[in-house]
C-alpha cells in the first residue's frame, strides 16, 4: 500500500432515476431506496467496496442528489472518510469549454477521468447502485491480473428463459469473451452481465475519449464500450460470479429480494460477520414489542414500536404500528406509522407514510393481487380502501 | 455561558460489584444496546457541549474500546472532542508508594492539566449512574443567571423503592434554591436526591483545586461542599423528567425493567431533537422466526427470535432458540441460548452461553446472574 496511489478506484454510478420503481424514486434516487430495514440499496456496493479493500470510491451522481449526499456524507458509516481516497461525490459540473449532464454511463465516468488519475489508479473498477449483493471484488481483480486483461466484466449464471433480459457474453473455454449481445431474443449462453467491470486504467481511457469524440455515441459502457474493444480484438474475460446477485429495479424484485431476507435459511444472510454491511445509522432505541403485538417470520429494526400483528415483513426504523392493527407480506421501508385497526397486505410503503385508523391497503397475495405502493410522505385517511397494484405518491 | 463536560467513569463501582467486575460503571450495558456512559455523554453533546474529560481510574479497557476516537457522539473533534484522562502518577510517585486516586476530588486533581486548559465558563460533572435525558443547557442558563458558584442537579424521589446500596446525596434547599444542608446518607422516603450531575463555575473550580492542594483535602463532598454551605453560593436545579438511578443490582434490574413502560421510553428514547447515541455496531435487523413469540420486550439489532421472550430486555446480537421461554430476563450481547431453555428473572452478562434445556430461574429482589462469557 502505497500512501499516495490508489491501485484500484471504483466508480459507482448512482445517477439514475430508476423510472421503474416509480413512487419509490419520485424524490429519491433509486441507489438512496431503503432496503433490508436498515439499508439502502448502496449500502451493498459501498460495503463491499470496503470489504474488498478498496477505499476509495466516486459516486457519480445526478438525479435527486439530496437523500443520497446525506446518506454518504462524508463516508464515515464505511470507514471511508480518509486522509487520501476514501469516498468522493461526483456531480455533473460546468467546466470552461462545455457544461453537460451525464450523458450516459460511459459519459460520466470520462467526465471524471481526472478524479481516476488523481490516484494514480492501475484499475478502475465500475459499479452500479441498483444491485444487491455480497461480492469480493477483490478476487475479481486478481482474477484480472491473472488472466493479463484489458477489461474483466463479472458475469453470473441465470436461467435461459430470463437471459434475454441482460446483456449476454459468449464466452470461450478459457474465460475470454468472443461476443457480447445485449438482451438477445436468442440467448446462446446463460452468462449474464452484472454490469461490473474492472478495466486498465489506460484502457478505459483511450475508449472512452474515442467514445466522447463520436457524435453518434449513446456514451454507453453496454451498447457502446464494450462492444467497441470487443470489435478491436481487446482481452476481455468473464469472471464468473456464484452467489446471492439481484437487480431490484422494479417494484416486484424489490418486493422479492427483501423477502429474500426472511425464513429459517434466508437466501440472503445480512447476520454475517465477515461480511457486515454497513449503513449510517438514525439514533433510535430499541424496538419495543408490545403486550399483544404478534411477530412471525419478520425483520424488523430499531426504533419500531409494534403493538399489532405483523407477518411476513421487512420493517425499517422508527415504525409504529398500532394496537389491532395487521401487517403482511408487506416492506415497510421505515419512519411511518399503521394506526390501530388498520390492514397492511402485499405492500411497500415508503418512509413518512400515514396508514390511518381502520385503512385497508392491498390484498392477499394469495388471491393474486398485485403489490400496492404507498410512496413518500402519503396520508392514507382513516377508513379508506387502496386497491392492489395503486401507485400513490404526494 | 460556555461549558465544558468532565464524566467520573469510576465513582460507584462498588455498588454493582456483578457488572463491574470486568469493566467501569460508564461501560455497564444498559436498556438493550447503551452503554450508562452513552446517557451522560449524549446529554452534554445534546446541549451542545463540545469537549469532554472522561476521568478514568481502572479496569478501562472496555470504556476504551466503546469510545474509540469518539465519532459516534460527534466527539472526534480537532479542538475540543473526547479526551480520555487516565490516572495519573509518575514514576517517582509510584516508587514512594503513592497509590491512585481514592476520591473524586483527587481525581479532579489528577485531571488539573485538562482542567486549567478549558476556557469554558464553566464544568458539567456527571458520573454513570445515572440514567436520563435532560436539557443541560437550561442547567447552565440558570447556573449563569443565578451567578452560582456550583448548582447541583436533583430530582425529587421517594427513594423507598429504589434498591439503593450505597449512601447517596441528599440535599436540602430554601424556596429560593439555595442549599441549606447537603447530607451523604441513605435516605427513606420522599427526598431530594442529588443525581450526580453538577454544574461547576470555572473560577470556583480553579480556587477548590489550588485550595485542595494547601489543604490537603481529600473530600469533595466532606472537605469542601459541606465546608462551605451557607459560605459560598451553592444552589440547586430540581429535574423533573424521567429518571432512574443504578444503586444495586437489584436496582439495575429493576431500572431496565422500567424501560416496558411508555413513560420511561418517552422519556429517555424519543425525547425530540435529544437521541441517545452509542457505539455503531452494524449488526442487521432482528429476525424473529416462524415460532417466534414475544410480548412485552425490548429488543435491539442483530437478534434471532425462535422462541419466546416476555417482559424481557434482549441486547445485540442475542439468539434465542427453538422451544425457549426468556421471562423478566436480561440478556446482553451475544448471549447465546439453546434449544428448550427456559429462563425467569435471570440477567447474562455478554457472551453468555446456555445450553439446550437448561432452566434457570431467580428472583426479582435477587435475579440470577451469570458473568461475562459464562456458560451453563
Amino acid at each position: 500500500m502505497i500512501f499516495r496511489k490508489k491501485e484500484c478506484v471504483a466508480m459507482l454510478l448512482a445517477g439514475g432515476q430508476g423510472s421503474r420503481l416509480y413512487a419509490l424514486t419520485t424524490k429519491t434516487a433509486k441507489p438512496a431506496v431503503r432496503f433490508g430495514g436498515k439499508y439502502r440499496i448502496i449500502d451493498f456496493p459501498l460495503s463491499n467496496c470496503v470489504n474488498s479493500g478498496i477505499d476509495t470510491v466516486g459516486v457519480l451522481t445526478q438525479y435527486q442528489p439530496l437523500g443520497l449526499n446525506e446518506h454518504i456524507g462524508n463516508g464515515l458509516p464505511w470507514d471511508l472518510d480518509r486522509a487520501f481516497g476514501g469516498v468522493t461525490i461526483l456531480p455533473p459540473y460546468q467546466g470552461q469549454k462545455r457544461a453537460d449532464w451525464y450523458k450516459g454511463t460511459a459519459n460520466a465516468i470520462y467526465q471524471n477521468l481526472a478524479f481516476i488519475n488523481r490516484y494514480d489508479a492501475d484499475y478502475v473498477l465500475i459499479l452500479s447502485g441498483d444491485h444487491i449483493y455480497k461480492m469480493d471484488y477483490d478476487k475479481m481483480l486478481d482474477y484480472h491480473k491473472e488472466k493479463g486483461a484489458d477489461c474483466t466484466i463479472a458475469v453470473i449464471d441465470v436461467p435461459i428463459e430470463e437471459a434475454s433480459r441482460f446483456g449476454i457474453m459468449s464466452t470461450n473455454p478459457d474465460g475470454s469473451i468472443y461476443k457480447f449481445t445485449e438482451k438477445p431474443k436468442n440467448p446462446d449462453s446463460t452468462n449474464a452481465s452484472m454490469g461490473i467491470y474492472i478495466f486498465n486504467r489506460k484502457k478505459l481511457q483511450d475508449y472512452l475519449e474515442a467514445d466522447e469524440a463520436d457524435p453518434n455515441s449513446s456514451n454507453d459502457f453496454g451498447k457502446n464500450i464494450i462492444p467497441n474493444m470487443l470489435a478491436a480484438g481487446e482481452k476481455m474475460f468473464a469472471y464468473p460470479f456464484e452467489g446471492y446477485w439481484k437487480d431490484v429495479g422494479t417494484i416486484s424484485s424489490l418486493w422479492e429480494a427483501n423477502m429474500d431476507l426472511l425464513g429459517s435459511k434466508p437466501i440472503l444472510n445480512l447476520d454475517d460477520e465477515s461480511w457486515r454491511i454497513f449503513a449510517r445509522h438514525s439514533a433510535d432505541g430499541p424496538q419495543y414489542v408490545g403486550a399483544h403485538a404478534s411477530i412471525e417470520n419478520s425483520y424488523i429494526t430499531e426504533g419500531c414500536e409494534i403493538h399489532g400483528t405483523v407477518k411476513n415483513c421487512v420493517i425499517g426504523p422508527g415504525v409504529k404500528i398500532k394496537y389491532g392493527a395487521y401487517v403482511e407480506d408487506s416492506v415497510l421501508m421505515g419512519d411511518l406509522t399503521v394506526e390501530a385497526g388498520a390492514t397492511v397486505k402485499y405492500a411497500i410503503l415508503d418512509s413518512g407514510v400515514t396508514i390511518g385508523a381502520g385503512a385497508i391497503v392491498g390484498e392477499d397475495r394469495a388471491s393474486g393481487a398485485e403489490i400496492a405502493v404507498v410512496g413518500e410522505g402519503v396520508t392514507i385517511d382513516a377508513g379508506a380502501k387502496i386497491a392492489p397494484g395503486a401507485m400513490l405518491s404526494v | 455561558m460556555t461549558a465544558a463536560g468532565l464524566i467520573f467513569s469510576n465513582i460507584h463501582d462498588q455498588s454493582t460489584p456483578e457488572l463491574t467486575r470486568v469493566r467501569t460503571m460508564a461501560s455497564v450495558p444498559f436498556g438493550g444496546r447503551y452503554r450508562l456512559i452513552d446517557f451522560a455523554l449524549s446529554n452534554m453533546v445534546n446541549s451542545g457541549i463540545t469537549k469532554v474529560g472522561l476521568i478514568t481510574h481502572y479496569n478501562y479497557q472496555s470504556l476504551l474500546d466503546h469510545i474509540g476516537t469518539g465519532k459516534d457522539w460527534d466527539l472526534a473533534r480537532r479542538s475540543g472532542g473526547i479526551k480520555i484522562l487516565p490516572p495519573y502518577i509518575t514514576a517517582y510517585d509510584n516508587a514512594a508508594g503513592q497509590k491512585l486516586y481514592a476520591s473524586r476530588l483527587e481525581a479532579l486533581m489528577g485531571a488539573r492539566d485538562f482542567i486549567t486548559r478549558c476556557t469554558e465558563d464553566c464544568f458539567v460533572l456527571s458520573d454513570c449512574d445515572i440514567i436520563c435525558n435532560i436539557d443541560l443547557n437550561a442547567v447552565i442558563e440558570d447556573h449563569a443567571k443565578s451567578g452560582a458558584d456550583v448548582t447541583f442537579v436533583t430530582k425529587c424521589v421517594d427513594v423507598t423503592d429504589m434498591l439503593i446500596s450505597e449512601q447517596v446525596g441528599v440535599i436540602s434547599a430554601d424556596a429560593d434554591r439555595n442549599v441549606t444542608d447537603f447530607v451523604m446518607t441513605k435516605p427513606t422516603g420522599e427526598v431530594n436526591l442529588y443525581t450526580n450531575i453538577m454544574v461547576v463555575s470555572r473560577n470556583y473550580m480553579m480556587n477548590v483545586l489550588a485550595d485542595s492542594v494547601a489543604h490537603g483535602y481529600t473530600s469533595f463532598f466532606r472537605d469542601i461542599i459541606s465546608h462551605s454551605i451557607g459560605k459560598a453560593n451553592y444552589r440547586i436545579y430540581e429535574y423533573d423528567g424521567w429518571y432512574a438511578y443504578i444503586g444495586s443490582l437489584e436496582s439495575y434490574f429493576a431500572c431496565s425493567m422500567q424501560l416496558l413502560t411508555d413513560e420511561a421510553r418517552n422519556g429517555l428514547f424519543y425525547v425530540k431533537n435529544r437521541p441517545i447515541l452509542t457505539k455503531v455496531r452494524n449488526s442487521a435487523p432482528t429476525k424473529y422466526s416462524d415460532g417466534a413469540n414475544v410480548k412485552n420486550s425490548l429488543v435491539a439489532d442483530g437478534c434471532v427470535i425462535e422462541g419466546t421472550v416476555e417482559n424481557s430486555i434482549l441486547f445485540r446480537g442475542v439468539k434465542v432458540g427453538k422451544g425457549t421461554v426468556v421471562k423478566n430476563s436480561i440478556l446482553m450481547q451475544d448471549t447465546y441460548t439453546g434449544s428448550d431453555v427456559s429462563l425467569n428473572c435471570v440477567i447474562t452478562d455478554k457472551n453468555a452461553v446456555i445450553r439446550d434445556g437448561r432452566t434457570l430461574s431467580g428472583h426479582e429482589s435477587l435475579p440470577f446472574f451469570i458473568g461475562k462469557n459464562g456458560s451453563v
